[in-house]
C-alpha cells in the first residue's frame, strides 16, 4: 500500500509525516507525534476518550484516518494548559470540583467542554449533560463533572470581565 | 481493532470522484464523514480495497434554500450544519428536531447527510425524515444523473438504489405546505444510542382546521424507513380530535416489520412504534394549529 505525505498543524506546531492510509488519527497522534494525552478507548466512536479539536470542533480521532488531515489544524489536551505551571481554567475547575477519578476519559471531556464553553458561555445543566453525553466516564457518575463545567464557566466568565 | 490496508484517493471534484468510482469498481467505497464506515472498518466488518475520500470536494459541502423554495442539501453537508442552520430550523423544523438525536455533537461534527442516507442504517434518523418530507435524491454517475424519491432510494438493510459507479450528490427537500406541524420522537435506552424505534410525523391543516395532508414514517421498525400510507390516508379530511390519532397509529402498526435483537423484542418495538406514531401525530397537529 502506498504511503502518503501529510502536513498538518497540531497544537500550533507544524508536522510533516509519511503515513499509511489505514493509520487512525488517534494512533498517529499518540504513536507518531508522541502526544499520549489523547486516550484510546473503544476505537469505534462510542466512548469519546480520543476526542480532539479539529478546526476548533470536537471530533473522534479514532474515526478519522491520519491521511485525511492534510492541512488540518488540530488541538489535543496538551495544548490546554497555559504553561507548565498554570492549568487552563477548565482543568483547574475539574481539579477543584473533583471532576475526575482515574482520568482516562478526562482529556476527551476537557476538549468537549472547551468547545461547549466557547459556544455557550453559560450553559444550563441540561446543555452540559447533552454535550458530555458523547464522553463516557466510568468512575464519577458525571455529577462532579457537571459541577466542574459549571465552575469552569464561572471561572472563565470572571477571567474575561 | 485496526482497519485492513486500503488504497486512498482524495479527489477534489465530483467528476474526479465519479471517474475513480468507475475505474475502481465495487471494491472501492466513498468515504463521507466516516462515522459509520470507519467503525465498521475498525472491526473489519468492512474491508474496502480502496477509499475515495469525498471530504476535499468543496462543491459537495453546501446547504441553501433554492429559488423554488426547496432545501438543497449537498451530500457532504455535516449534520451539525443542519443543526445550526436558521433556515432549517424555521422552514424544515422536522429535520432540526431529528438531527439532534443523531449520535453526539462529536459525531455530528463529522457525520454527513449524504453519508447517513447512503449508509441506509434502518435505525438512522435522516432516512425516515427524508421519506416523511418527500425528499428527492440526486444521483450522479460518469454517464449522467438521475433523481429518486427517498421512498425509492432505500431498498433494505444498508442497501440503497445507488449503483457502485454512482454517487449521491444532493438531497432536495420540498417546502412543506403552510400550516404544517411536525414532530420527531424516538426511544433509546441511553441518549445518543441507536433508537429502538422512532417516528417522524407531519400534519397539515386546511383553512377550516381539517387535516388536508399527513405524513408518517418510522425509524428502526423495518429494513427500510417505513411509511404508513394507510395511516396517513385515514387522517385526511378529519377534524383533529382525541379519538383519531390512536386509530391511525393502530393502522400504522400493521405496516411495521420490526426485528428482534438483544435490545428489544419485535413485539416491544411494534408497541413502541404505535405509541410513537400517536405521540408524533398529536404533537404535529398541535403545532399545525398553532401556526399562523
Amino acid at each position: 500500500m502506498a504511503t502518503h505525505k501529510i502536513h498538518l498543524t497540531v497544537n500550533g506546531r507544524e508536522y510533516e509525516r509519511e503515513v499509511e492510509p489505514r493509520l487512525l488519527l488517534s494512533d498517529f497522534i499518540r504513536d507518531e507525534l508522541g502526544l499520549t494525552g489523547t486516550h484510546v478507548g473503544c476505537e469505534h466512536g462510542v466512548c469519546g476518550a480520543c476526542t480532539i479539536l479539529w478546526d476548533s470542533e470536537p471530533v473522534r480521532s479514532c474515526l478519522v484516518f491520519a491521511v485525511q488531515t492534510e492541512g488540518a489544524h488540530l488541538r489535543t489536551v496538551e495544548d490546554l494548559a497555559l504553561s507548565e505551571s498554570e492549568l487552563h481554567p477548565i482543568q483547574e475547575a475539574f481539579r477543584q470540583a473533583h471532576g475526575l477519578q482515574c482520568g482516562f476519559c478526562t482529556p476527551g471531556i476537557l476538549l468537549t467542554v472547551e468547545a461547549l464553553l466557547r459556544e455557550k458561555s453559560h450553559p444550563t445543566e441540561l446543555e452540559i449533560r447533552e454535550w458530555i453525553s458523547g464522553n463516557l466516564c466510568r468512575c464519577t457518575g458525571y455529577h462532579n463533572i457537571v459541577e466542574a463545567v459549571q465552575l469552569a464557566a464561572r471561572m472563565l466568565a470572571g477571567r474575561s470581565v | 481493532m485496526k482497519p485492513a490496508a486500503f488504497d486512498y484517493y482524495a479527489p477534489n471534484t465530483v467528476d474526479e470522484a465519479l471517474e475513480l468510482l468507475a475505474q475502481l469498481g465495487e471494491d472501492a467505497k466513498p468515504l463521507a464523514g466516516g462515522q459509520s464506515l470507519v467503525p465498521m472498518m475498525n472491526f473489519r466488518l468492512a474491508r474496502p480495497a480502496s477509499l475515495i475520500d469525498l471530504n476535499r470536494i468543496a462543491e459537495l459541502d453546501h446547504l441553501a434554500a433554492a429559488e423554488d423554495g426547496s432545501l438543497r442539501i449537498r451530500a457532504m453537508t455535516r449534520q451539525r450544519s443542519l443543526e445550526r442552520s436558521a433556515a432549517v430550523a424555521r422552514q424544515w423544523p422536522l429535520i432540526a428536531e431529528a438531527v439532534a438525536h443523531i449520535g453526539h455533537v462529536q459525531i455530528r461534527n463529522r457525520g454527513t447527510v449524504g453519508g447517513s442516507l447512503s449508509h441506509a442504517d434502518p435505525a438512522a434518523e435522516l432516512p425516515a425524515v427524508m421519506v416523511a418530507l418527500d425528499a428527492e435524491l440526486v444521483i450522479h454517475s460518469r454517464t449522467g444523473q438521475r433523481m429518486l424519491s427517498a421512498a425509492d432510494f432505500f431498498l433494505g438493510h444498508y442497501q440503497t438504489a445507488v449503483e457502485p459507479s454512482e454517487l449521491l450528490v444532493e438531497v432536495r427537500v420540498p417546502l412543506p405546505p403552510a400550516r404544517t406541524g411536525w414532530s420527531f420522537q424516538e426511544v433509546s435506552r441511553r441518549h445518543g444510542d441507536f433508537a429502538l424505534a422512532g417516528a417522524a410525523g407531519l400534519v397539515t391543516l386546511d383553512q377550516h382546521g381539517a387535516i388536508s395532508r399527513a405524513r408518517l414514517a418510522f425509524v428502526g421498525l423495518g429494513p427500510t424507513p417505513i411509511r404508513s400510507i394507510a395511516a396517513e390516508d385515514s387522517l385526511v379530511g378529519q377534524q383533529p380530535s382525541d379519538s383519531i390519532w390512536g386509530d391511525a397509529a393502530a393502522l400504522a402498526s400493521r405496516d411495521l416489520d420490526p426485528d428482534a435483537d438483544v435490545h428489544a423484542t419485535a413485539a416491544y418495538r411494534r408497541h413502541l412504534g404505535e405509541v410513537l406514531a400517536r405521540r408524533v401525530l398529536i404533537e404535529a397537529a398541535k403545532r399545525a394549529s398553532a401556526a399562523p
